[in-house]
């Protein structure tokens, strides 16, 4: 049967004319387009291992930053609630001052006051004192003025001078 | 336009030709052979399928391309025998030169009768060098783009981006299969491949510049299978030999495993063969029966030949779709085992 047959002009044909096409592609052909399609397909994977990497790297940031930012708040919280005991506790420092001084300023005044009214009233007194000393000098020197009346008055005056004197 | 072909293909039919008989051209691929004339000489139109096919998917020494008014239109090729000295003729003028077609269509030498040594540039030879140079030009412009371009900046555009996926499939099919020195390789790879790729589409083409049956021939598949085998038994590896003349089976074994490891390594080319062969011939008789069939039935009257018709047009398109698939799947099924074979052949010891 000539089908199944190999015809020998054609084997001849094929085995050169293939051949030579096969020189030809293998050696300006396919490897240009492999070698350059591989080398592209490296890159891509790189560029990916790349994009990874920073992409890993970004997200250490995102933690780093957010981690920052409590921290950041943390302190913020803290140095307000410090300041605002800081000024709780000037309030009452000055309070607690300003009470003392207020205190001592009272205490001062009433016992300057005190004094004032202890020598005011020595100074009454005395003014009373001579006053009455004065009043009593014109009254006896206008009693005494007669004998007689100087007689009973000096007698009263023994009688309570010597009453005072028993008594003591 | 399809009338005059199929009136003038009718009338070649009845009135027979000297030289190529019965040149029954491939009409179903025009895709409109519904209008079947009608039976004009019912005593003679008796069809020669067999003929017609095996006119179709075999060689000749000329490309018979159709009919016009009567008369074969064909490109003439040069016949080349060397016989007592080189002899190129065509082969009108075979007769001059004392040669003769045998039983076969072959050319034989007219006063001994025997087949001189034949280098005839026939239809399958035409074939072979005009889709080897497509081939060449296709792959050849591809290199030029990646030549000419930064494939690293820009995609690759036009034929490149179509010829990029098949190339890198097979390269990466050999990546996969080979090892280390894939690359080594990978070429004859990707050239037998796309080779077979081409030519199995140029085979299912029912007109000039296709049309031939290469890959459906098997000195094509034959020459493919051996350039395999040669390159899968020269590149061995120690290993490869020795796991085929001395493997590690038990004593009783060992005088019987070298004989079917060596009776294996020459089926493979042989399988290769076979296979796309079989296949592709199988593929193109089976569209050539249903395009004859359209032809058996011009006779039975209108309505059967209108409905066998139908029937064939509708398997035609089916086949033709079918062997589209088969185009592919033979020429990577050839590849792959390719691949593989050459794979084991490069194996290293574990």
């Amino acid at each position: 049967m000539n089908l199944v047959t190999p015809d020998f002009g054609l084997l001849f044909w094929m085995v050169v004319i293939f051949g030579l096409v096969f020189f030809l592609l293998a050696k300006f052909g396919f490897p240009v387009i492999t070698d350059m399609v591989d080398k592209r397909s490296a890159k891509i994977a790189q560029s990916l291992k790349d994009a990874d990497e920073i992409e890993a790297r970004m997200a250490s940031w995102k933690v780093e930053q957010a981690q920052m930012l409590e921290a950041t708040r943390k302190e913020q919280s803290q140095m307000l609630r410090e300041a605002t005991e800081t000024k709780a506790r000037i309030v009452a420092d000055a309070k607690a001052q300003a009470q003392a001084e207020a205190d001592k300023i009272l205490t001062e005044a009433k016992a300057q006051i005190e004094a004032e009214k202890e020598s005011a009233l020595r100074d009454v007194r005395k003014e009373i004192a001579l006053l009455s000393v004065q009043v009593a000098e014109k009254v006896l020197r206008h009693e005494l003025s007669d004998e007689g009346s100087q007689r009973a008055f000096i007698d009263q005056l023994v009688d309570e001078a010597s009453q005072a004197q028993m008594r003591s | 336009m399809i009338l005059t072909f199929l009136i003038s293909l009718l009338l070649q039919v009845s009135g027979g030709d000297t030289l190529s008989s019965a040149s029954l051209r491939d009409p179903v691929r025009a895709n409109a052979p519904e209008r079947v004339s009608p039976p004009e000489n019912e005593e003679s139109s008796d069809i020669d399928v067999g003929e017609i096919i095996f006119e179709h998917i075999g060689d000749e020494y000329e490309w018979h391309i159709t009919e016009w008014k009567g008369k074969p239109v064909a490109i003439p090729l040069p016949c080349i025998v060397i016989d007592n000295g080189v002899h190129v003729f065509t082969l009108h003028h075979a007769a001059e030169n004392g040669y003769t077609l045998n039983e076969n269509g072959k050319l034989v030498n007219a006063a001994t009768g025997k087949r001189p040594v034949d280098l005839s540039i026939t239809k399958n030879v035409l074939a072979l060098i005009m889709s080897s140079l497509l081939l060449l030009v296709i792959v050849l412009l591809t290199a030029r783009w990646y030549r000419k371009h930064d494939a690293m900046k820009e995609a690759p555009t036009g034929l490149a981006a179509a010829m990029e996926p098949l190339v890198m499939m097979v390269h990466e099919m050999a990546r996969e299969n080979i090892g280390e020195d894939y690359r080594k390789f990978s070429p004859y790879l990707c050239m037998v491949f796309l080779w077979i790729l081409l030519n199995n589409f140029l085979g299912i083409m029912p007109f000039f510049p296709g049309g031939a049956n290469l890959t459906g021939n098997i000195a094509i598949t034959l020459v493919l299978a051996l350039f395999t085998f040669f390159i899968v038994n020269l590149s061995g590896t120690k290993h490869y030999y020795k796991e085929i003349f001395n493997p590690d089976v038990p004593v009783f074994l060992k005088p019987v495993m070298p004989v079917i490891e060596v009776f294996s390594a020459f089926m493979k080319p042989v399988s290769l063969t076979i296979r796309l062969f079989a296949n592709m011939l199988a593929g193109h008789i089976m569209i050539l029966s249903m395009v004859c069939i359209i032809f058996i039935m011009a006779k039975y009257g209108p309505l059967l030949s209108g409905s066998m018709t139908l029937v064939s047009v509708l398997f035609g398109v089916f086949l033709d779709a079918l062997e589209c698939l088969v185009s592919f799947i033979q020429a990577y099924v050839f590849t792959t085992l390719s691949c593989i074979y050459i794979g084991l052949a490069r194996a290293k010891e574990e």
